[in-house]
């Protein structure tokens, strides 16, 4: 059955393949000079490998923490407003410790502060779903909204550059204070260390411990997990704080490494591009490196479209996207080939 | 309108839940369908109501052949169902529940639909307040806006599915004089029970089912002696469970009350012993699952104690009465027992009590291929849960069960199982009885109860009975109960 699933899952990857070439085709190119533009995009020169990487950390964080709440059987739409919260209460701690503290230590602060405020924010939507009886989808997305208030108001008042308040954000960070990158390039080893320990953390919880075992119970059947005895709000509001925490973690690199201060939206739709990743990746954990490289080098690689051919770069978006539906297709249409093995036999004959 | 049901067959798998069942109906009258659990008369009815294809037979009204496929192509033939449990949209008020299933193009004339309403329940004397959400009525008022939604729609063969369980007396009593009524006027009418006195008090003449085929018909009054051997009909199966039973009280409650939406349970003092099987009987959905769920510890009474092993358990958590050792077995295994998508090991790895943080696979591997050899379940360690067969899944339903096992509630332990899978669940059961294990369950299969425990209470509507023991069980007494005629109940007595 597994094979099938694998054999639907190809036969889309293709489908999605022609489907894409033809979108190319339509909008005037060649497919060829299109993948030609995005590779030199992507890995053309030191520096936009570099772009590669540094994008490719969020992206992980947050597919990482996005597996506990699909494992959970949760569509945390949330996840934007996580990152924001998280790079808001990071900026917070900057500020509150720079001067008194050394720098490196203000960094390591500003990174836990980062995590903690992202699981704070995933908590509440946790909180308002689980005890709230509102939809995850809908807290979560409300969430998002108030979490960019948020940083617009703090942008543009408390926070306001010294003379104009502007959309490019905070006073720039004293260069102290910028996570240490690879030579030259927007790239920052720490910032992809943590990113690749979320991973490994992911991995290993969710297919080793207790509490990914419960947490794969309580997705599948929440009534029948509860019945066996598993904690279930626990259960559900720890995959929460997890997704929020790592999400948070994500805010605060985009502070520490690639901004440099905060900025509006500085979630960059990092988030939903997570939320593709991790829909494409299902619940193999061990996908998520290659997919979150590829959609990565995918959104760097496409900002050579309009230089070279002059197209959008929102062809990247198209990719993803298509794929992705394409991929969830094949598991549907798999799932709805499968014979119903049961009759209802339950009641009233 | 006449309605005629000839040589109508249905089968679900290999069950025969209709087999050559014929029915005829004249207008004008209110024709009554008993039976047991199971017996075949929802099946039956939902054939002629379109919610069911039958599988052979005709379906004549006036005299006429018709297909009937869809609830729609019997709303157009002019019959309409009363279902048990209401098809109304809770959300919304009173009157657009009334207008919902009205054909019509383009806008709603609600002042029409509203003088409609009117009319229709100054008619029967209901009282509905229109604009009120249907969510907040009584079960009552909800069939009482279903029946002139029904009508409206200009039904004239109107079915009731069990409609006097979960209804107040008073409501009863209008619901019947409507009945009455509409049969005057010629509307026929098809009232499905299992109530003896409702079936003697309304109708004209009764058709009964067992086992899926017509066992007789009688024109009322009639005996009871004589519907309940039509129902029943049968001597009941010898008890076949050794004594189990200790001094000591397991399970002790006192003037429990549970309300549902759809009922309210009322026991009065129960104790059962250690080692005691006591089996509750009686048509599903009177208020044996609501009890099984609350000594669970899945469901809250509002009023009453309950004790398990001298024990105040009233207000403990969930996880309390599993630590006491306290078990349920429900009916939907895959729905509310085991969990889709997780291996057997799965299973077992997360009923395994355990302090560390990580799993220990080999050790877990191990226990469960001890459990699959125990329980004998066919299936590989890391076999998918729904993949086994449903006996494979009730003996990894009783794998998990905690150990020591002080209390086990279950709902249909045997449904659907091969007749080897049922010895060999009971085997293991009266085993667990003999180390001390009270059990309570539920079962529509009167001989399993009747084998397998030592008292039986019997359930009618939220009322249970005195426990009884099997020996003192007779199958008219048992059928009496069951037809709703309990003699002496659970229930408190009125302080005056």
């Amino acid at each position: 059955m597994t094979k099938r699933i694998f054999y639907y899952q190809l036969a889309s990857i293709a489908l999605a393949i022609v489907f894409i070439t033809a979108i190319i085709l339509v909008v005037g190119a060649s497919p060829p000079s299109v993948i030609t533009a995005m590779w030199s995009g992507a890995f053309g020169t030191v520096g936009q490998f570099a772009r590669v990487i540094a994008t490719l950390a969020p992206l992980l964080l947050c597919a990482s923490g996005l597996l506990f709440t699909f494992t959970a059987g949760l569509y945390n739409l949330g996840i934007e407003g996580q990152i924001a919260f998280g790079a808001i209460v990071s900026t917070l701690a900057i500020r509150l410790t720079q001067d008194s503290l050394p720098p490196a230590l203000v960094i390591v602060l500003a990174i836990l502060m980062g995590g903690v405020g992202g699981t704070l924010w995933g908590l509440l939507a946790g909180v308002l779903n689980v005890y709230g009886r509102i939809n995850e989808i809908f807290s979560g997305l409300g969430l998002n909204f108030v979490a960019d208030g948020l940083a617009l108001y703090l942008i543009f008042g408390p926070w306001k550059r010294e003379g104009v308040a502007s959309m490019s954000g905070t006073e720039q960070f004293p260069e102290s204070l910028w996570l240490p990158t690879f030579g030259n390039t927007d790239a920052s080893p720490i910032a992809l260390l943590i990113a690749i320990a979320a991973v490994a953390i992911t991995l290993i919880i969710l297919r080793g411990t207790y509490f990914g075992l419960r947490l794969r119970a309580v997705g599948q059947n929440l009534r029948a997990s509860y019945v066996l005895g598993i904690p279930s709000i626990r259960q559900l509001l720890s995959a929460f704080a997890i997704c929020g925490g790592f999400a948070g973690i994500a805010g605060a690199l985009q502070v520490l490494a690639v901004f440099h201060r905060l900025i509006p939206n500085i979630s960059s739709g990092l988030g939903y591009l997570a939320l593709l990743v991790a829909m494409l990746v299902g619940l193999n954990a061990w996908f998520i490196l290659p997919v979150a490289f590829f959609f990565s080098a995918l959104n760097i690689g496409s900002l050579q479209l309009p230089l070279d051919l002059d197209l959008e770069s929102s062809l990247a978006g198209v990719i993803q996207g298509t794929l992705v539906l394409f991929v969830l297709l094949a598991r549907g249409v798999s799932e709805s080939l499968r014979k119903p093995s049961t009759t209802p036999l339950h009641k009233g004959y | 309108m006449k309605v005629e049901l000839k040589d109508i067959s249905k089968r679900f798998g290999n069950v025969h839940a209709n087999d050559r069942v014929s029915l005829t109906v004249e207008a004008g009258t209110i024709h009554g369908l008993l039976g047991e659990n199971g017996a075949g008369k929802s099946t039956l009815v939902k054939v002629l109501s379109g919610f069911i294809s039958r599988d052979s037979g005709a379906v004549l009204l006036d005299g006429k052949s018709v297909e009937i496929k869809t609830p729609a192509d019997a709303i157009a033939r002019k019959i309409g169902m009363l279902h048990q449990d209401p098809l109304d949209f809770p959300p919304l008020s009173v009157l657009d529940n009334f207008i919902v299933g009205k054909t019509g193009t383009g806008l709603i004339d609600r002042q029409r639909s509203l003088r409609q309403l009117q009319q229709l329940s100054t008619h029967f004397n209901f009282n509905l307040n229109h604009y009120e959400t249907v969510a907040n009525l009584t079960v009552g008022e909800r069939q009482q806006l279903e029946i002139l939604r029904l009508l409206s729609l200009g039904v004239s063969t109107l079915i009731l599915d069990e409609p006097t369980t979960g209804i107040s007396a008073s409501q009863k009593t209008a619901l019947f004089k409507a009945m009455k009524q509409l049969a005057s006027e010629g509307k026929s009418i098809i009232f499905v029970s299992h109530k003896l006195e409702d079936v003697e008090e309304l109708c004209d003449r009764v058709t009964v089912l067992r086992h899926g085929k017509v066992r007789g018909r009688a024109e009322i009054p009639c005996p009871d002696a004589v519907l309940i051997d039509l129902m029943f009909g049968r001597e009941l199966a010898p008890p076949l469970k050794p004594q189990t039973r200790q001094s000591e009280p397991a399970l002790q409650l006192e003037k429990i009350r549970v309300d549902t939406d759809r009922l309210t349970l009322r026991l009065g003092d129960l104790t059962a012993y250690k080692g005691e099987v006591i089996g509750l009987a009686g048509l599903e959905g009177s208020g044996q699952q609501q009890l099984l769920l609350m000594c669970a510890g899945l469901l809250r009474a509002s009023t009453g104690q309950i004790r398990v092993n001298g024990v105040e358990m009233t207000h403990e958590s969930y996880s309390k009465y599993l630590d006491r050792g306290i078990g349920y077995l429900p009916a939907d295994r895959l729905k509310d027992g085991l969990v889709s998508g997780l291996s057997i090991q799965d299973h077992v790895a997360l009923r395994t009590p355990s302090r560390s943080l990580f799993v220990d696979w080999k050790e877990t591997l191990k226990q469960t291929v001890q459990a699959i050899a125990t329980f004998n379940i066919r299936g590989k360690p890391n076999t998918l849960v729904e993949r086994l067969s449903g006996g494979n899944q009730q003996r990894t339903q009783l794998a998990l069960l905690p150990v020591p096992l002080n209390l086990l509630l279950m709902e249909h332990p045997t449904r659907g199982l091969d007749i080897e899978s049922v010895l060999w669940v009971w085997q293991q059961l009266i085993a667990r009885c003999q180390t001390g294990t009270t059990i309570l369950f539920m079962s529509s299969d009167l001989d399993e109860i009747m084998r397998y425990s030592d008292r039986v209470i019997v359930f009618s509507g939220g009322q249970a009975s005195h426990p009884i023991a099997v020996s003192d069980l007779t199958a008219d007494r048992l059928g009496q109960m069951i037809g709703g005629r309990l003699s002496d109940t659970l229930e408190p007595s009125v302080i005056s």
